[in-house]
């Protein structure tokens, strides 16, 4: 509790006018920080409890949401396309759990099989945004029900047929097709036990004990680095500048087309490792629902940590997950407690995934709306 | 004749060529595999009559310039609070219809011109903001489902005393008081709502003729070119959020004609993805995303809803597995999919 407070007294140490753009700036994330601050008390949850969660789910979700950010910096919005590479995720680990391959060789084999499939899925993702320029999200996110019908095709009636997957505990008994939930026993927590760090902060009267998955905390940092180095690379400069005017960029002699095609694939390679983290966290995969909400969660975390459709830091990837996933885990509690219906506040999380979404994207779309207006009327003159 | 047959092909697109091509294929196919065809053609026209309105509520903003009405759910939670407000107070019969649509279609308004003004704010944005705009608002309702105060037994759940249930029957109320409204039965198998048709068609022809006149012209305008459409002295503004609002009007009366012709009603998660089939079947029949007709609703719907109803029965006996669900993804998504893409847009 008294941490969540220094975040927010922090910046009343400069001047009044830093503190009201850092309030603007940050509205959504402080109102979120609010929201828990509200909540924690009347979920009843321990800190020691809700430390544990939150690091838990940073590890398990961070990664994930980290694979928006390449999408974003090319100006391609909110990349809702990210489902097909957690999709390409499960079907390596399908194989490699029907191979018996366990443990750390298992993930990286999964990894490796995924690849591929993720790589050229998101190939046409990127080519089917291109031919869908300015409304790249409504397009990704129907993208995404679509391949949906043809991973569910693939998984339920190829596998086991023409594609060999032969173990019993994966296979329906009809012969072919996976079963709905895959109990991934071998890989369970195999990279979040890699290393791992047990912290016990309690004296004699308070237990505090809190596990640290350092390796996957480790991978996460890796892959921010990989982000601060790819912003400066050439092809990172390219995206931004795509991202900022494609017509200038495309004049520029930037390839705008295939630049944005890259980006897709990167967020989707990405998001297919990130489902294969999120997945061996999780321990059981749901075969055709694990992916399904991946996309909303990410994005709305994200927005919820302050970044917006075009802006979006590694910064707004943390804030966003450990805010969101606090809400998520404290909601139904306080919801019972304050109408005695638990129910109700996991209504409230599900209004607060999407209504931050759309709040967001309402946000965006109209101070684009007013720039071009504004633009217009400066072309206009003096009448 | 052979330019002829590439006009008609270049007009109407592959993917609809196919799609009709695929039912006449499975309708063919009916009889080989012991699927009774009037049994098939009856459940497509009732489903057909079903989800008509819900589609025809597609048109106002498709014509306005608005894109594809992903906010549906908005209208269609208009029309549950009018059900479940006609069915508190016991109203029965086409009366009590009647009573639903009249609490229905004023709350359809209100939501309307509010959604109005968030999408005359979002200009080019539209789509992936009314989808969200949908989805927030049924979570919303979902927890007004739970908290507001109806008291009737046969909605409320039986061990808390408070809350509505996740499904209500419209039995004893207004269950089919439309389809069997001069319903027509022939032989054992075959049923026509007729009732229900004859509503559709009037909703259909007050649309059509809406379209005609000084303000449907205005919309329709606004949504072919919106500088040219202000250049002329039209409030594009406005012509918008008369659209939006005549989109969500028809969208709470589709959703209480598709109820009562079900017999439930659902509440809770229940519409969150109704727009998809609504967007997939008006897109099928025809209309892109800134252009549909009266024709496109009807010819749609009957395509959509007809692969709906065949593919469970006809091509499940063919291939021995259930693969209906599969097929209505990679349809309807398909469908849409080829909408957003079609017009290939010149570089900003």
């Amino acid at each position: 509790m008294s941490r969540t407070n220094d975040v927010a007294a922090k910046p009343l140490f400069s001047k009044m006018e830093n503190f009201k753009h850092f309030l603007i700036s940050n509205s959504v994330p402080i109102i979120f920080l609010g929201l828990s601050a509200f909540a924690i008390p009347l979920s009843g949850f321990s800190a020691e409890y809700l430390v544990q969660e939150m690091i838990t789910r940073l590890a398990r979700n961070s990664f994930l949401v980290l694979s928006l950010l390449v999408p974003i910096l090319a100006g391609m919005g909110l990349n809702f396309g990210m489902v097909l590479g957690a999709m390409a995720g499960q079907i390596g680990l399908i194989f490699v759990t029907d191979w018996a391959v366990v443990g750390i060789p298992g993930l990286i084999l999964a990894s490796i099989i995924s690849m591929p499939i993720a790589a050229f899925l998101g190939y046409i993702c990127g080519n089917v945004l291109n031919r869908a320029k300015g409304r790249e999200m409504v397009t990704s996110y129907i993208l995404g029900f679509f391949i949906n019908g043809i991973y569910q095709f693939v998984v339920l009636y190829m596998m086991g047929w023409i594609l060999p997957i032969t173990s019993p505990t994966l296979v329906l008994s009809r012969g072919y097709g996976i079963r709905n939930a895959i109990n991934l026993t071998g890989m369970r927590h195999a990279l979040d036990n890699a290393i791992s760090l047990s912290i016990d902060l309690g004296s004699e009267t308070t237990r505090f004990a809190i596990s640290i998955p350092v390796s996957t905390f480790l991978l996460i940092a890796g892959f921010c680095v990989f982000i601060v180095w790819f912003r400066r690379t050439k092809l990172g400069q390219d995206m931004r500048a795509i991202g900022q005017d494609m017509a200038a960029a495309d004049s520029a002699g930037i390839a705008v087309e295939r630049t944005r095609v890259i980006a897709i694939v990167i967020s989707t390679v990405l998001a297919a490792f990130g489902q294969i983290i999120f997945l061996q966290n999780i321990g059981t995969m749901n075969t055709y629902n694990s992916h399904d909400q991946t996309g909303m969660f990410s994005i709305a975390a994200l927005l919820i940590g302050g970044a917006t459709v075009s802006k979006a830091s590694i910064g707004n990837v943390f804030v966003g997950v450990a805010l969101f996933h606090l809400m998520f885990v404290v909601s139904p509690m306080a919801g019972k407690e304050l109408i005695g219906q638990a129910q109700l506040g996991e209504y409230f999380r599900v209004f607060v995934s999407y209504g931050i979404i759309a709040v967001a994207l309402v946000l965006h779309a109209w101070k684009r709306q007013q720039e071009r207006e504004r633009s217009r009327r400066g072309l206009r003159g003096e009448a | 004749m052979k330019d002829a047959l590439s006009k008609f092909i270049e007009n109407a697109g592959w993917p609809r060529i196919i799609i009709g091509l695929f039912l006449l294929f499975l309708f063919a196919a009916a009889p080989f595999v012991g699927v009774r065809v009037d049994t098939s053609l009856s459940d497509t026209l009732v489903r057909v009559g079903m989800n008509g309105i819900l589609v025809l509520a597609m048109v106002p903003m498709v014509q306005s310039g608005c894109g594809l009405n992903f906010g549906l759910p908005l209208g269609i939670i208009a029309g549950l609070l009018g059900a479940t407000t006609s069915i508190e107070f016991k109203a029965q019969g086409l009366a009590g219809f009647g009573f639903a649509m009249l609490i229905a279609v004023p709350i359809a308004a209100v939501l309307g011109f509010i959604y109005a003004q968030i999408l005359n704010r979002v200009k080019g944005e539209e789509m992936m903001i009314a989808t969200y705009v949908g989805f927030s608002s049924v979570a919303l309702m979902c927890m007004a489902w739970l908290l507001l105060p109806f008291k009737s037994p046969v909605m409320i759940w039986g061990y808390g005393g408070s809350g509505l249930r996740t499904t209500i029957s419209t039995e004893g109320f207004w269950r089919h008081v439309l389809s069997d409204f001069a319903s027509v039965r022939i032989g054992e198998f075959f049923y026509l709502p007729t009732g229900m048709f004859i509503f559709f068609a009037i909703m259909i022809f007050l649309v059509w003729a809406f379209f005609r006149t000084k303000t449907g012209t205005a919309i329709t305008a606004v949504g072919s070119n919106p500088e040219f459409a202000r250049a002329s002295g039209i409030n594009v503004d406005r012509m918008r959020t008369v659209s939006v609002m005549l989109s969500t009007v028809l969208g709470a009366i589709g959703i209480l004609v598709y109820q009562q012709s079900f017999g439930f009603i659902q509440l809770y998660m229940g519409p969150l993805f109704m727009a998809f089939p609504a967007v997939a079947a008006i897109l099928l029949g025809g209309a892109s995303v800134n252009k549909a007709t009266m024709v496109n609703v009807v010819v749609g719907t009957f395509l959509f809803q007809g692969i709906l109803t065949m593919t469970p029965s006809v091509v499940n006996s063919l291939i021995q597995t259930d693969m209906s669900e599969v097929i209505r993804i990679i349809v309807s998504n398909g469908m849409i999919l080829y909408a957003l893409t079609r017009k290939t847009q010149v570089k900003r």
